[in-house]
């Protein structure tokens, strides 16, 4: 049976409307512990039926801030609002957000669907309307047979699933994800997130993910957050958030990528054609199609993804720039993907990537062999900061 | 399948540990209880030991057997003083068993959630009355409750009670339970505090998180993780105190009436052996079934 997709997801990009009233607003919010600073006077606004990723390695500020939302923490300076309205004092039992723990945070004494119930059970429902709201969220999490059981009694997954339906239970205006996948292996990690992306369109909620899993955030979320040392660095789209780092920090946090320092030698505009900047990259000379803040003579970070580069044993036509001959010192096998690093004559890496596209146990290019890499204009990006 | 040897140390040092507590708990469980038990089962008589029969060699055991009977057990249901002993006492224990809840949970949960580096020391600040003697911390009470004591000087310099007055809690049953409550206190606090201790805190996160506020949030979840812990103290304490005679002796009245006191009576005042290991053989029976209670919880957090 083919399996029913829910509602078309269409375009979805109210923070490019300048009208939108933010769902969440974070508003100079700075968070310290004694002489620690964990969240530094941060602002940040998330739209209704967002899915939205604070992303950055431990100890960034991101788990920080999802528990200021939570109300588990208070800010220390700053405010948080939630429809306008300012949350600031609001215990977490009056709050409208529900969370689900990086530990699950299971009650163990209680079966599954007295899990599921807690939550309703303090909004003095009905019995009829608590069960009715309980076996549908078993369905939703595909937990029906298992309602009588308690979490000792459940694998890592399923607890996953209970966890989840628990915070789901009473429909919060936003729902908080701690690490949400954290504890699973891979393949279920990656259905589970689907099944979230799914989840999330079909109640139309919001949510908010707190992960350190570059890929998670990526395949999840509409924007991502990318934190670092308790502010903020970008915040953007998967892919703009990939194809347009805007600093050497969230390009090296977000996939791989070549970074090669180097400085501005001149930079045209002339009308009607895309502004090209040109770069010394010590002695390897770059060119780039792409508007650029810095003037002559700054120093800058050319940087390129491993699989916009092409790997050549033949000498390409055009090698005054952007191009480079060196030795495949190394090779990553993926499967998919074989990725070359290349040792250039001053000793600088270059990785390329090239996809396996035939079924080819022995590769044309291997240890040893002296290499052309060549990458389009358009294909790096200058990075200032 | 070949057969796989549970042990790579099956063999006579392994039947030596497990047989330690075995001959153990037969030199000094087993054995005095069937010398008890045979003891409640003869007569009482003016001799050294104190009663009839006694087994000389192996050719008068059947005579031996024959003169063994139930009497005193009978005797224990038709005087009134023991049935009021035991039921006094089962009730003093279960009393302070309440009271040592009471006052011992409030004092675990604050432990427990104590900052971690503070625990230690807390710990440490419930089992250090042990370095002193139990019969001195006792006798200390003396000196403070006894009507010209430390509580009435006290109470008399802070103004509360008049020169003339003084406190009446010494050899009474109030006396006995403050004594009981103080003395028990690191029993009920200890088990508690290990269970309180281990569980998630964030469990309360979440119960808060889901609109259930702190106080609530403590019956539905703190309390009911941790009732093995209460289940363990409160039979830690009920089943000793039920017994207990040092305590009722000390800072009891004439009327208080306590099981231990009775025994320590038929044995020392009346001399009356066989009625004495009734007595004992019965208090046993009586908590068997906390004992069990017990036993049970045990099982099940193991």
């Amino acid at each position: 049976m083919a399996k029913t997709l829910g509602p078309v997801k269409r375009k979805f990009a109210p923070w490019t409307d300048p009208n939108a009233v933010p769902f969440i607003r974070f508003e100079n919010i700075t968070k310290r512990y004694g002489d620690f600073t964990a969240v530094s006077n941060l602002n940040l606004d998330i739209y209704e039926r967002e899915f939205f990723s604070l992303l950055g390695p431990s100890g960034c500020g991101k788990t920080t801030l999802m528990r200021m939302l939570a109300g588990f923490e208070e800010p220390t300076e700053g405010r948080i609002l939630l429809q306008g309205h300012d949350i600031s004092g609001v215990p977490p039992h009056r709050r409208p957000t529900n969370m689900m723990f990086q530990s699950y945070a299971l009650f163990p004494h209680m079966s599954v669907e007295k899990n599921i119930a807690f939550g309703l059970e303090q909004d003095n429902l009905s019995k009829g309307e608590i069960a009715a709201r309980v076996q549908e969220m078993l369905k939703l999490v595909k937990l029906e047979d298992f309602a009588k059981r308690k979490p000792g009694q459940l694998s890592g997954g399923q607890r996953q699933r209970v966890a989840l339906a628990r915070s789901l239970a009473k429909r919060p205006k936003v729902l908080l994800l701690d690490e949400p996948l954290g504890a699973l292996d891979r393949k279920l990690r990656e259905e589970t997130q689907f099944e979230l992306m799914d989840i999330q369109h079909t109640l139309g909620l919001t949510f908010l993910i707190v992960t350190h899993d570059q890929e998670e955030a990526m395949t999840v979320s509409d924007r991502i957050a990318v934190m670092d040392k308790g502010v903020i660095v970008q915040v953007d789209t998967p892919a703009e958030i990939y194809e347009a780092p805007n600093s050497r920090y969230v390009a090296d946090f977000i996939g791989d990528i070549n970074i090669m320092e180097g400085g501005i030698v001149s930079k045209s505009a002339e009308p009607g054609q895309a502004p090209v900047v040109t770069l010394d990259c010590d002695g390897l000379p770059v060119t780039v199609e792409q508007e650029c803040a810095a003037t002559t003579g700054d120093r800058v970070a050319f940087a390129i993804r491993p699989e916009k580069v092409r790997i050549t044993l033949d000498q390409p036509e055009n090698t005054a720039s952007n191009a480079a001959y060196g030795e495949v010192w190394d090779i990553g096998y993926l499967g998919d993907f074989s990725v070359f690093l290349v040792s250039l004559a001053d000793g600088r890496i270059i990785r390329a990537a090239q996809a396996n596209v035939s079924r080819l146990v022995d590769r044309p290019i291997t240890f040893g062999d002296m290499v052309w890499l060549t990458w389009p204009k358009d294909a790096g990006l200058v990075l200032t900061r | 399948m070949a057969e796989i040897s549970t042990s790579p140390h099956a063999g006579p040092a392994r039947w030596l540990v497990v047989a330690v507590p075995y001959v153990w708990l037969l030199l000094f469980f087993v054995a005095p209880f069937l010398i008890i038990l045979k003891i409640s089962l003869s007569d009482t008589a003016i001799a050294m030991p104190p009663y009839t029969p006694l087994l000389d060699g192996f050719g008068g055991i059947g005579d031996f057997l024959s003169q063994l009977d139930f009497e005193n057990y009978a005797f224990l249901t038709e005087d009134p003083l023991y049935i009021q002993s035991y039921l006094s006492s089962l009730r003093m224990a279960f009393i302070s068993t309440v009271l040592l809840l009471l006052i011992g949970y409030p004092m675990a949960l604050a432990m427990a959630r104590a900052p971690t580096r503070w625990r230690p020391t807390l710990v440490m600040m419930v089992i250090l009355p042990f370095w002193t003697s139990f019969l001195i911390r006792v006798y200390a009470w003396i000196g403070i409750l006894k009507p010209e004591g430390l509580l009435t000087v006290l109470l008399q310099a802070i103004g509360l009670m008049g020169p003339e007055e003084q406190v009446q809690i010494y050899r009474t049953d109030t006396a006995v339970f403050i004594g009981i409550v103080y003395s028990y206190l690191p029993f009920m606090v200890l088990p508690l505090y290990a269970a309180l201790e281990k569980m998630d805190g964030t469990l309360l996160e979440a119960a808060n998180d889901l609109g259930c506020p702190p106080l609530k949030a403590f019956w539905r979840i703190t309390f009911p993780l941790s009732l093995p812990g209460v289940i363990a103290g409160a039979m830690i304490c009920f089943i000793p105190i039920t017994g207990e005679f040092v305590i009722p002796d000390l800072l009891g009245g004439a009327e208080t009436l306590m099981i231990g006191k009775t025994l320590w009576t038929e044995f020392f005042g009346n001399r009356d052996w066989p009625l004495a290991s009734a007595v004992a053989v019965l208090l046993l029976l009586v908590l068997v079934v906390p004992i069990m209670i017990f036993q049970n919880q045990q099982q099940k957090v193991g």
